[in-house]
């Protein structure tokens, strides 16, 4: 059996002044998979991905890339590792091209590879026009993209993706993915990607472990997780404003504005009642959609839960 | 890595730290020319000629040696310091971290950029000193050893100063309160015979006094102190000096979380 891109077992992480952020987590991610580590502000992700990435000294507990070792063999582990992190670290005086040219020869890249690879990378990713220009001239999706660049390099095996998308409109976030999907398929980079638009992590991922304070609450595929969404809630746009909230039985109706209600349907409801019995009212609905994506739902009633269930284990701590 | 690979990421980085300090030549290798061009001129040609022989040199002879070698104390020291630091500073020190670059690469990557600076603004230093003078070198082999161990010592303090260091402030205190006072006091200017013997005694606690004094041997074949002893020094300082960068590096003090 093949050796998982990425093994975690009994990750402890405790900082100088005591704060333990992460309490031995368990964590496997197959080799080809395109995969979400998902968790709130301070839950433990980038400490977890910099453990991995050598950037955060681990308390306890033990990593393996591809079957190495990081305690044993740490500079063999980083060959196949990627990594492009939430924040831009880079020297914004340095030339574009020389930014991923001294990456390659970090790792050992001779020149005469690493500037063909760095002309096919920068092209790819539209950056090339800008390879002469300094670094900090570049708008915040291009520094992003630079850093894809820089970290694909080498041709790692698995690529960190710590937010790669943030602050970036849509229609590049949305260009970023495809790239990233490419990547995966075509070359099959395995794919460890933390973000904070769920939809992406909806749209990318095949896996998804979820954190919350420290430990893993969920790990499964995006699908199971999405069939265990119970409900989900629907704006719709009405043709006339309602006076009057109107009532559909069976069903959980909030009037968001004058022309607007949000509808929450369980699962094995049907949508054509709402319909119905907003026609008999003389209500006429003109469009729909999700109020958020369905990823999105689950991850806040499950981080909620998990909040509540701390909460109350803090107080009963407290009391005893 | 391969042995190969190691000297790839080795000159990659000696280069990038080499194209650093060029690129900003105003900042980085002209203040140094016209500040020791000023010394020249008021210490050696308007002062100097007043003072007369100092161990049995001109004035102007006697200070050239103990300049360049300020001059290439003070560069290489900074220069690893600045750049390490700014490196911290804008997190770009983690493209060397992730990378499966050792440890001992990343040090002396940074140290030999250091020396870079520090012998070329020494080299421009020693051209603008023949303007003013005929220099002679008496024993041109020790001369150029005793330059390069300097530069790779101070080199390595820079190192150590720039990890240790969290803001920028940090990276200031120490050439400007303990590296300037001690070059001075290194007997640059004077000769430590001129004082007391208290003082004397206190001078030799200088390590600067040691470099400067081969150094100037090394020039004009006199020194105040025995030069085989000034050299073993410079070499324990080196190698207790990288060891301590070394470890730091390893248990990634001050730049590791």
């Amino acid at each position: 059996m093949a050796e998982p891109a990425l093994s975690i077992r009994g990750l402890t992480k405790v900082y100088g002044n005591g704060f333990q952020a992460l309490k031995g987590i368990d964590l496997d991610v197959a080799e080809g998979d395109f995969f979400a580590l998902l968790g709130p502000n301070g839950a433990g992700k980038s400490t977890t991905l910099g453990v991995v990435c050598s950037l955060v000294q681990k308390t306890d507990g033990r990593v393996t890339i591809f079957g190495i070792d990081i305690d044993r063999d740490f500079a063999r582990a980083k060959y196949h590792l990627g990594v492009v992190p939430q924040e831009f670290n880079f020297n914004q005086f340095e030339k574009v091209l020389d930014i991923v040219l001294a990456q390659a020869g970090y790792y050992g890249m001779p020149r005469r590879e690493a500037l063909p690879r760095a002309e096919q990378l920068l092209r790819d990713l539209g950056l090339w026009d800008k390879r002469n220009g300094s670094a900090r001239m570049l708008s915040g999706g291009m520094k992003r993209r630079l850093m894809i660049a820089r970290a694909l390099m080498h041709r790692p095996r698995l690529l960190i993706l710590d937010e790669p998308t943030a602050g970036v409109d849509i229609e590049l976030r949305r260009s970023m993915w495809e790239y990233m999907r490419r990547i995966n398929r075509e070359e099959g980079t395995t794919i460890i990607l933390t973000t904070h638009y769920l939809e992406e992590a909806e749209s990318l991922c095949r896996n998804v472990a979820i954190i919350n304070h420290g430990e893993i609450i969920r790990n499964t595929s995006v699908r199971e997780l999405l069939a265990e969404l119970d409900t989900e809630t629907f704006l719709l746009d009405l043709a006339r404003p309602v006076k009057q909230l109107p009532v559909i039985e069976g069903f959980e109706v909030r009037q968001v504005d004058g022309a607007q209600l949000a509808v929450v349907v369980h699962r094995g409801q049907r949508m054509n009642d709402i319909f119905t019995a907003l026609g008999e009212q003389g209500i006429e609905v003109v469009s729909m959609r999700n109020r958020a994506n369905r990823l999105e739902e689950m991850f806040v009633s499950m981080v909620e839960q998990g909040n509540s269930d701390k909460a109350a284990a803090d107080e009963a701590e407290a009391r005893a | 890595m391969t042995p190969t690979q190691t000297a790839i990421a080795l000159w990659t980085l000696v280069h990038k730290e080499i194209k650093r300090f060029t690129r900003i030549w105003p900042q980085t290798l002209l203040p140094p020319s016209i500040t020791m061009t000023m010394y020249f001129i008021i210490f050696g040609s308007l002062i100097g000629s007043r003072i007369g022989a100092m161990d049995g040199f001109n004035y102007m002879d006697f200070i050239v040696p103990g300049l360049i070698m300020m001059a290439v104390i003070t560069n290489s020291y900074s220069n690893v310091a600045s750049s390490f630091f700014s490196n911290k500073f804008q997190r770009s020190i983690e493209e060397m971290m992730v990378s499966p670059m050792p440890n001992w690469v990343i040090l002396c990557g940074f140290v030999l950029g250091g020396m870079a600076r520090g012998l070329g603004v020494g080299l421009i230093v020693t051209i603008v000193s023949l303007f003013f003078t005929r220099l002679s070198v008496a024993h041109p082999l020790l001369t150029l050893g005793v330059v390069v161990l300097t530069a790779a010592l101070f080199s390595i303090g820079g190192f150590i100063n720039a990890l240790l260091g969290k803001k920028f402030d940090d990276i200031s205190i120490v050439p400007t309160f303990i590296l300037t006072p001690l070059t001075y006091l290194g007997g640059v200017f004077y000769s430590i015979s001129l004082l007391p013997n208290f003082w004397q005694g206190v001078s030799m606690l200088n390590p600067i006094l040691y470099m400067v004094n081969v150094f100037r041997y090394g020039f004009l074949g006199v020194s105040d102190i025995p030069v085989g002893w000034a050299l073993a020094a410079i070499v324990a300082f080196i190698v207790v000096l990288f060891t301590i960068a070394l470890w730091m590096l390893e248990h990634g003090k001050g730049i590791r979380s």
